[in-house]
């Protein structure tokens, strides 16, 4: 049994190096669809950076009237909390309002000329609401319309943005189906790109392979080695997509983030690095096995 | 050893519904330790005769016994220690190309789980039999045809089967190679082996003066012992 195994692993890594150029080749393209498939992995996790940052941005303020007490906003604040859409509230008094729009504005004397004109504090006490999703926005509204404060409220500025929200939300979900669509699609071209190049690799050793069949060899022994043979095409390629990828990452990683400014790349390179190792693992070690164990299998049948 | 019994080989066609009728109700027996020539044209069916014995193939009607064991109800995980008693040469060779002389040649003691020790001394002893010591680390692509063929025979004798099988096994070779080729499965002969050879080469049939089992169209037509070729 150990004589086998010893005999089964060594058949492999001579036919791994004999047949270099054949074991290139294999390699070669599943390294290509490996770093296809780490590329679509990284994509997501930058969209979806992005898609937060942008969800981030928006939100809605809600403007009480101009005598409301402080405890009664605040109540209204806690209530709001405790809605499962709503992310985060903040309440901003009527001081905050104006220091912020002095802080803001103090380049523009005609704006804080103006103010003073107006001799007393003109902004409204607010609380600024972030929802989980850009979709949600309706149900907070939904909320304030029955709750007890909604006769405090001064005005909703949800109605004045609700064509940029609807439209945020609209691009961040068609981003994410395209994005699904693509992977498929890719995934899917990939998987029968290697099947093929395997199956073409296998076919040249078929005679072979019937020959070992009829001189007594058997499954086993003839599904060793090409066994042994498709774990180190997996090996390879993963690690040179690996270094491939850490490369790329890298290397790219100031170009990306001149453009986007909100995405380092070489991070959520190095954040995910286990998941990307295991992902690279996975896909090298089964396209090299699979393929070639099914591909095998069709000529033992003597 | 052999007997073929009443056996048909009927290859289905996928022109129109015509069948090719590979073999015609034969029967005969090969016995221990002879020497059988089987004769006859191409398509004669003398290659589908030894891919039935090696269950490569299965017969239409008939049987096929290998020391009283039918080989149609043999189990397939049987048909490989069948085969492990039987050593087989082809005409075109069938050498493993990415394996050396030594390498092929050991592959079928590798099989049967022989020790590296025993696999050392017999192929050594095997290769100065066919006169290829000096061609041990080669690959087959790097040796002439006769060489080759001597390497196939070398694999086919290496763990001392019960009968070698040669299907035209000088088909590819020049007189001068098939000669030596001859000499070598006549001296496998004569230390015990049983040896079925499948052969339209007339001379060689007439100057071997053993067993002749004549193929015609499927059908056997003539079995003598000390035969000739006579088509």
């Amino acid at each position: 049994m150990l004589t086998s195994f010893k005999r089964i692993t060594r058949a492999g890594f001579k036919n791994f190096y004999r047949n270099g150029l054949l074991s290139a080749t294999t390699i070669f393209i599943v390294v290509i669809v490996i770093f296809l498939v780490t590329m679509l992995f990284l994509f997501n996790s930058v969209f979806s950076v992005l898609i937060s940052n942008i969800q981030d941005k928006v939100d809605m303020s809600i403007y009480f009237k101009e005598n409301v007490a402080t405890e009664n906003i605040l109540e209204a604040k806690s209530q709001l909390t405790e809605i499962p859409e709503v992310k985060e509230v903040k309440y901003i008094s009527k001081e905050e309002a104006f220091t912020a729009f002095v802080e803001k504005h103090k380049d523009d004397p005609i704006l804080i000329e103006s103010l003073d004109e107006v001799g007393r504090n003109p902004f409204l006490p607010s609380l600024g609401v972030k929802a989980q999703q850009a979709s949600e926005y309706q149900e907070v509204v939904n909320f304030l319309e029955s709750s007890s404060f909604n006769d405090l409220i001064e005005k909703v500025d949800y109605y004045e943005r609700k064509p940029v929200i609807d439209k945020v939300f609209s691009i961040t979900s068609s981003i994410n189906r395209t994005g699904a669509f693509a992977s498929i699609i890719l995934g899917i071209i990939a998987i029968l790109i290697v099947f093929n190049t395997i199956r073409i690799a296998i076919y040249s050793s078929n005679k072979e392979i019937s020959t070992m069949k009829l001189v007594g060899a058997s499954n086993w022994f003839i599904q060793g080695p090409f066994l042994i043979q498709g774990i180190l095409v997996g090996i390879f390629s993963t690690i040179i997509t690996f270094l491939v990828t850490f490369a790329v990452c890298y290397g790219l990683d100031p170009k990306i983030n001149a453009i986007v400014s909100d995405v380092r790349i070489f991070n959520i390179f190095t954040y995910n690095f286990w998941t990307i190792l295991l992902i690279q693992i996975t896909a090298g070690i089964s396209l090299g096995i699979i393929p070639t164990m099914i591909a095998v299998r069709k000529y033992l049948k003597i | 050893m052999f007997y073929i019994q009443n056996v048909t080989k009927i290859y289905p066609s996928r022109a129109k519904n015509e069948n090719i009728v590979a073999l015609d109700d034969i029967s005969f027996k090969i016995n221990d330790k002879e020497f059988v020539s089987i004769v006859g044209k191409s398509g004669a069916g003398k290659t589908t005769l030894l891919k039935l014995i090696l269950a490569e193939e299965q017969p239409t009607t008939g049987n096929i016994f290998f020391k009283d064991q039918d080989i149609q109800k043999t189990k397939k995980s049987k048909i490989l220690d069948l085969r492990r008693k039987i050593g087989i040469v082809f005409q075109d060779y069938k050498l493993f190309p990415s394996k050396t002389v030594y390498e092929n040649i050991s592959y079928v003691m590798e099989v049967m789980g022989a020790t590296d020790d025993e696999i050392a001394r017999d192929v050594s002893q095997v290769l100065e039999l066919v006169g290829l010591t000096k061609r041990a680390h080669n690959f087959p692509e790097e040796l002439s045809g006769g060489e080759q063929q001597r390497t196939a025979i070398a694999r086919a004798v290496i763990h001392r089967p019960e009968i070698v099988l040669a299907d035209e096994p000088t088909g590819n070779l020049d007189p001068y190679n098939s000669f030596d080729i001859m000499q070598l499965l006549i001296k496998i002969y004569e230390l015990g082996t049983t040896v079925v050879l499948a052969t339209h080469d007339k001379e060689l049939i007439n100057s071997l003066g053993k067993k002749v089992i004549t193929l015609d169209q499927g059908k056997l037509i003539k079995e003598e012992e000390r035969g000739r070729f006579i088509l």
